[in-house]
């Protein structure tokens, strides 16, 4: 489509990519590779449903050109865990009821895990500070028990109520 | 329920179960496997279950899932009857073409109001039974000994002479085929063992590993995608278009004028996005360009004296114990245009063919999908296939417009092959069919003892009715805009009269959660708490007063302010505010602690939430959407505002019309007021209450009576 040809590694998957070098990420990862578990919030990196992992950092892939991520590793949620291992993270957010439309939670969730990775015991100001995502459905008290549950190592599995 | 043997079951069946409950959708994503169908022989038990040989349950769900919670607790009215294992159940949605070929087997399935369980419990709980007979008839067939002799407990029918036991997957094809018995005796609510339970949600695993489960994620072969620019003044329309700045742009397959809009379709949807924005429109804005939000404002502010109001309610003589009050108050009060912002934008993907018309839709009513995609492709009805969708919030923006399906058909129809119609953010901010612009005069006469003997309540507005269907007007009043103030207005006055000045503008309203419950309660829980400051009473013992009556209402705004510990000290800066109201066929009174810093800058730390919602079945559920409920009322409370200037909504994206983030989230503490004998919703109810019980909060804070939202318009600081 007239871009150059450009090599995308998503999930340790290299694809190689013909699209307009100012297609942003997240349209790469839906609309060329069929991703569909990164989400279209805003368009403007306000919103975070977009959230994906560049080199390990959070970033709001709807704001990010597609020529702008050369060589960089890319993790969506695809990527973060499995229907039969699921990321702590995604244990977390079952152990504690988070989704209700779901819609967001591919965001947070991706949020959640670099915040994770960055700084394994967040305070509740350092997570105010890292997780700016919206959450229409108003999930946030539960998101916050959550975090601290995956980052205090007590998520055990899914458990029946 | 009569059974309807076979009719297209094999199309219906492929959905979720063989795919671990992954896609429970009722059609193939391309992404999915596609042993899918490889489940004829799944028996259909009442049109709402199928057993299948491995126990497996599916349970059908009618209603739309948009985060509420229905696609769990309607499957637990269904199996706490049928008696089957809970863990082995799964839900999958009715699909709305299934629906009109099989004579409506699944009812309406309009999904608003928070009416879902309270209209489906009994035909639920009726299915349940009925299925659970069949299934223990065709064992008891089988062992060749009475019915009677046998129960079924777990998903194990039980011969209790013998000790003989089934199970519902071995005997489920032979259930299928026994007539069902005529009636079904169902259960006292005493002797429910899953209903009232909490339950985990069984959408969640698809909704924490991103699987593709939203209209938005529906990628198909050969699809093209379509992107939306809308006449920027409502009921404006399409001039003429300059096609040339596309010239040089690869990749644009169409330009397709719609009567007041325009869209691109592309082979990717930022393509035609780019080229959207690109194409040179030209409007016609009609007599619509002059219109603000200020001269909305004086429109209805000379509502609130105006000779044209409709009476609601009237009950006494108003004026004359006015006259006779010992001490009189007024005050207006005034609420904005406000926006749903479902996080999945409005979109929809449709495939238009000489033989049929399908569409994969975010829908909280897929019959009135349906019916519009029939309409806009000018087919007749029985041609439309409609896949419902997970929907990425809903809050009464897609149900009874669903503008987004009939755009989809119209530029589908000029094109091959399946094209998906997403809207940007934007569009979906300025295109919006937006809580009504409200405003109310609160006149009260209290009595020498500050009891209240006279309470007039003069509303001014936009109808939603008068929009969505002016037969329903009654008499020429619209009681829906009057909700909360009516017969369901908790509050003894002797003389009460509530009337509405109906000022309708260009700008579209619709439903948006609590409707006009929203403003309603935020009008007369703020007066009712400047009747208690004109009484020198305590809010909470002054609404006691009023509920002497009422002993439902008076326990649930006990639970809330004994829970919440009313009266007693708080630390420094934290003051409190209360709030009842009903609404859904339930009552909710809520607790707001927040603080009011030297710089004006609002915080709240914690709401109690009690709410009596009848019979629960998920009590997970009602937490949820209490908590939920707080989010939303909160945000609308502090920022919500939808403006308007030279006829078109200022506001844009999340940078201007903002939403609570996590770190504004305050501690939500839920109590659900035990209660039996009725049903009624909890989607809803807790968001009317939160903006008055926070502003009574700053009032108790500050001194400063809010009057108008969104808080943000107003100066808080510390004189």
């Amino acid at each position: 489509m007239g871009g150059k040809v450009t090599r995308l590694t998503v999930n340790g998957q290299a694809h190689d990519i013909d699209v307009d070098s100012d297609m942003p990420l997240l349209w790469v990862l839906r609309d060329t590779l069929g991703l569909m578990g990164t989400k279209f919030g805003c368009g403007i990196a306000q919103c975070g449903a977009c959230t994906v992992h560049v080199d390990g950092a959070p970033v709001r892939s709807c704001a990010l050109p597609i020529g702008a991520v050369g060589d960089k590793q890319i993790t969506t949620i695809e990527g973060l865990g499995s229907d039969d291992a699921l990321h702590p993270v995604q244990r977390a957010w079952v152990e504690h009821d988070v989704p209700q439309c779901g819609y967001c939670q591919s965001g947070m969730i991706m949020a959640v895990a670099a915040l994770l990775q960055e700084n394994p015991s967040p305070t509740d100001a350092d997570i105010n500070a890292a997780i700016t995502n919206i959450c229409r459905c108003g999930s946030y008290q539960r998101i916050r028990a959550a975090i601290h549950a995956a980052a205090s190592q007590r998520v055990s599995g899914i458990k029946s109520p | 329920m009569s059974r309807v043997p076979h009719l297209s079951r094999r199309t219906f069946l492929a959905s979720a179960a063989a795919v671990g409950g992954a896609l429970a959708l009722g059609f193939d994503i391309p992404l999915a496997p596609r042993a899918v169908r490889a489940s004829e022989s799944r028996a259909e038990i009442t049109v709402w279950i199928v057993i299948e040989p491995d126990d497996g349950v599916i349970i059908r769900v009618a209603k739309s899932e948009m985060g509420q919670g229905i696609f769990t607790a309607l499957p637990m009215l269904v199996a706490e009857e049928l008696e089957c294992d809970w863990s082995k159940v799964k839900a999958e949605f009715a699909s709305p073409h299934e629906n009109r070929s099989r004579n409506r087997a699944w009812g309406n399935m309009s999904t608003g109001a928070s009416r879902s369980i309270t209209a489906s419990q009994h035909d639920l709980r009726r299915a349940g039974a009925t299925a659970r007979e069949m299934l223990i008839a065709a064992a008891a067939a089988c062992w060749d000994v009475p019915a009677g002799e046998c129960t079924a407990a777990n998903s194990v029918i039980t011969h209790g002479p013998s000790g003989r036991t089934t199970t519902f997957g071995r005997v489920a094809t032979q259930a299928a085929e026994i007539p069902p018995p005529a009636q079904v005796q169902l259960k006292d609510p005493k002797d429910w063992k899953l209903i009232g339970t909490r339950q985990r949600r069984l959408d969640v695993p698809d909704k924490v590993t991103g699987k593709p489960i939203y209209a938005i994620d529906v990628h198909l072969p050969g699809m093209l995608y379509a992107a939306i620019v809308q006449c920027p003044v409502f009921k404006g329309t399409v001039r003429s278009i300059d096609e040339t700045p596309l010239a040089g742009m690869k990749g644009i397959r169409r330009v397709v004028r719609l009567p007041d809009a325009v869209a691109v379709v592309a082979d990717t949807w930022w393509g035609a996005k780019k080229a959207a924005e690109t194409l040179q429109v030209t409007w016609d804005f009609a007599d619509y360009a002059g219109v603000s939000s200020h001269t909305i404002r004086a429109e209805l502010r000379a509502g609130l004296s105006a000779g044209d109001a409709r009476i609601g309610r009237n009950d006494g003589d108003v004026d004359r114990a006015l006259a006779q009050a010992a001490k009189r108050i007024e005050a207006d009060y005034e609420v904005p245009f406000l926006g749903h912002a479902t996080m999945e934008p409005q979109n929809c993907t449709a495939h238009v063919t000489p033989d049929r018309v399908e569409i994969w839709v975010p829908t909280q009513d897929g019959e009135t999908a349906l019916a519009i995609a029939a309409d806009a492709a000018g087919v007749p009805a029985g041609k439309v296939v409609v896949h419902k969708m997970m929907l990425g919030c809903g809050f009464g923006r897609r149900g009874i417009f669903q503008d987004f399906v009939r755009q989809a058909v119209l530029i589908a129809k000029e094109v091959s092959g399946p094209v998906k119609l997403v809207w940007t953010r934007e569009e979906d901010t300025r295109h919006g069919f937006y809580r009504p612009v409200a405003s109310a005069r609160m006149t009260a006469g209290l009595d020498a003892d500050g009891i209240p003997i006279a309470w007039k309540i003069r509303t001014s507005g936009q109808s939603i009715i008068a929009a969505v269907s002016p037969r329903v007007m009654q008499f020429g009043v619209d009681r829906n805009f009057l909700q909360g103030l009516l017969e369901d207005m908790p509050y003894q006055v002797p003389n009460y009269r509530v009337d509405f000045a109906m000022r309708n503008t260009h700008v579209p309203v619709g439903v948006w959660r609590s409707v006009n419950h929203s403003q309603n309660a935020f009008f007369k829980e703020s007066f009712v708490d400047e009747m208690a400051h004109a009484a020198a009473a305590d809010p909470y013992l002054f609404r006691r007063t009023l509920l002497a009556s009422k002993p439902k209402e008076l326990a649930v705004l006990d639970a809330a302010a004994a829970h919440a510990e009313w009266g007693s000290p708080l630390p420094p800066g934290l003051f409190r505010g209360i709030a009842l109201h009903d609404s859904q066929s339930s009552i909710c009174a809520q607790v707001v602690e927040a603080s009011v810093d030297r710089d004006g800058e609002v915080r709240v730390h914690r709401v109690v939430s009690a709410i009596d919602a009848g019979h629960v079945v998920n009590p997970l559920s009602v937490e949820l959407q209490t908590e939920s409920a707080i989010v939303f009322g909160l945000t609308a409370a502090l920022y919500g505002e939808i403006t308007i200037k030279h006829g078109q909504v200022e506001q844009s994206n999340f940078h201007d019309y903002p939403m609570l983030r996590l770190a504004d989230m305050p501690r939500v503490e839920t109590v659900i007021v035990p209660s039996e004998g009725s049903w009624g919703g909890a989607g809803e109810t807790p968001v009317p209450p939160l903006a008055p019980a926070l502003c009574n909060a700053i009032f108790a804070a500050t001194g400063k009576r809010i009057r108008s939202l969104p808080l943000k318009n107003h100066d808080l600081r510390s004189a």
